[in-house]
């Protein structure tokens, strides 16, 4: 982990293709009640991630998933609980 | 540093050099090897700057930028994205940064960027934030002119900067259309008239071309250039109507490719690259004998220039941003293929030979210097 958690932190993995904004990071820690929040307090951390996972629009990206322990989410507006884990998938077919 | 040659592969990116005798090209690279790049460009106004536009199979779109010649690259703050939609509204999202292109001479950090779905996006600060250029994301007409796209997507490309008024703007769109600003893109207006659309069911429809390619002369601004899904054309500004110049092509080339580019001093010469646009389109090169076609009278003749390349079995495929020059007196002309190779046409293509193959599929080749 490289940023200190909170009371309200979760655990985000990261996967590998956006480990170049985590400095290498597989896990790291990032604070708020829902997805949205999370997500925004990761982008605070980790400055450009939101945008290659989530566009402009708020729409999880089309080789995105995104799970919330093993929930898969769909919403943004999604609760997180502390010390639950967000899990960010990169799902890649085809050469 | 000298010369390079930059290679946007759909793997990466690549950067090839040449010896004092342009006999051997080194490559280097690649850089952000596996990710997307769609265009690699220099800043005429600060050569150490090269923009990049990037994306993954996974991730969204953006922009990365260099201040070292590419030794070195740092992702936009902002990259392009469109406005959020209303409620109601469709909403759009950028897939690709497709283009880039510099501002104008007066306007040091501005650089504009074509997108997919077809949207024109602006830097001010040399492409660290980007924001959308409203006249044209917003134009009532936008969903009409744009209102579908190739097989990979819709494009917006060949943004161009009139070198006398930055705000006279040209923009091309596949499918869609050429495009005139003269207000900095506040105002848009269709620039299609004499160009064919046999695709289309009415053979003079304003807008719903498919232009490839659409390149302005830096010296003779008036004088432009289109290769088009419907033949090569060019139009002499104020002029409104193209002329369709590739009729002048040997009958048996036709006149269907992706890319055109220009002399660098000479607007009467222009090189394109036939393409086979029969049946289902194969967008090979014309019965696997790969050729580049050039004319030095403006469109009136056209003289092939196939030597060094294969001579058969070759089935070449190069898309619009993979050709260039070099700004030689007798410049070099180079190409970039789907197929991983970069040829150079040494002499304006008088004699070509293999500087590369083995890359990725290459989505773009440009000139820095």
């Amino acid at each position: 982990m490289n940023a200190s958690p909170t009371a309200r932190a979760c655990t985000v993995r990261i996967a590998s293709p956006l480990r170049s904004y985590t400095g290498g990071a597989a896990k790291v820690a990032a604070d708020g009640a829902t997805l949205a929040e999370v997500l925004a307090d990761l982008d605070r951390r980790f400055p450009g991630i939101r945008f290659r996972m989530i566009d402009e629009q708020d729409a999880i990206r089309p080789h995105i998933r995104l799970y919330v322990e093993t929930r898969e989410v769909k919403s943004l507006s999604e609760a997180v609980g502390a010390r639950e884990t967000v899990h960010v998938i990169c799902a890649l077919s085809g050469g | 540093m000298g010369e390079t040659l930059w290679v946007g592969t759909r793997k990466g990116a690549f950067a090839l050099r040449p010896d004092a005798r342009r006999r051997q090209w080194r490559l280097a690279g690649p850089q952000f090897l596996g990710h997307i790049i769609h265009h690699i460009v220099q800043d005429p106004r600060e050569p150490n700057v090269l923009l990049m536009a990037a994306k993954t199979g996974h991730l969204g779109p953006t922009v990365y930028r260099s201040t070292d010649r590419g030794r070195s690259w740092r992702e936009a703050a902002q990259p392009p994205q469109f406005r959020r939609a209303a409620e109601g509204e469709t909403a759009l999202a950028v897939q690709r940064v497709f283009w880039l292109t510099p501002g104008h001479a007066s306007e040091s950090a501005t650089w504009y960027a074509g997108t997919s779905p077809a949207g024109l996006f602006r830097s001010a600060d040399g492409g660290e934030r980007w924001e959308p250029v409203a006249g044209f994301n917003d134009h009532p007409m936008r969903a009409k002119w744009a209102a579908f796209g190739t097989p990979d997507g819709p494009f917006l490309h060949s943004i161009l900067v009139d070198p006398r008024d930055p705000r006279h703007l040209y923009i091309a769109i596949s499918v869609g259309g050429v495009f005139e600003s003269l207000d900095g893109g506040q105002e848009w207006a269709p620039l299609n008239e004499g160009c064919a659309a046999d695709f289309l069911p009415d053979p003079n429809a304003a807008f719903g071309h498919d232009p490839h390619c659409l390149v302005q002369h830096p010296l003779a601004p008036d004088r432009l250039y289109q290769q088009n899904h419907c033949g090569i054309y060019r139009l002499d500004r104020p002029a409104r109507r193209w002329a369709r110049i590739g009729t002048a092509m040997p009958k048996k080339i036709g006149d269907i490719g992706f890319p055109i580019v220009v002399h660098p001093e000479d607007a009467e010469t222009a090189w394109v690259l036939p393409m086979d646009g029969q049946t289902v389109w194969p967008r090979t090169s014309i019965a696997g004998r790969p050729a580049v076609y050039r004319t030095q009278d403006g469109g009136r003749s056209w003289r092939r220039l196939d030597r060094g390349l294969p001579e058969r079995r070759a089935w070449l495929t190069v898309l619009r941003q993979a050709m260039c020059t070099d700004r030689r007196e007798r410049p070099g002309v180079y190409f970039g293929t789907t197929g991983g190779e970069v040829w150079a046409g040494a002499s304006g293509g008088e004699r070509w030979h293999l500087i590369v193959q083995h890359l990725p599929e290459i989505y773009s080749v440009t000139y820095a210097v």
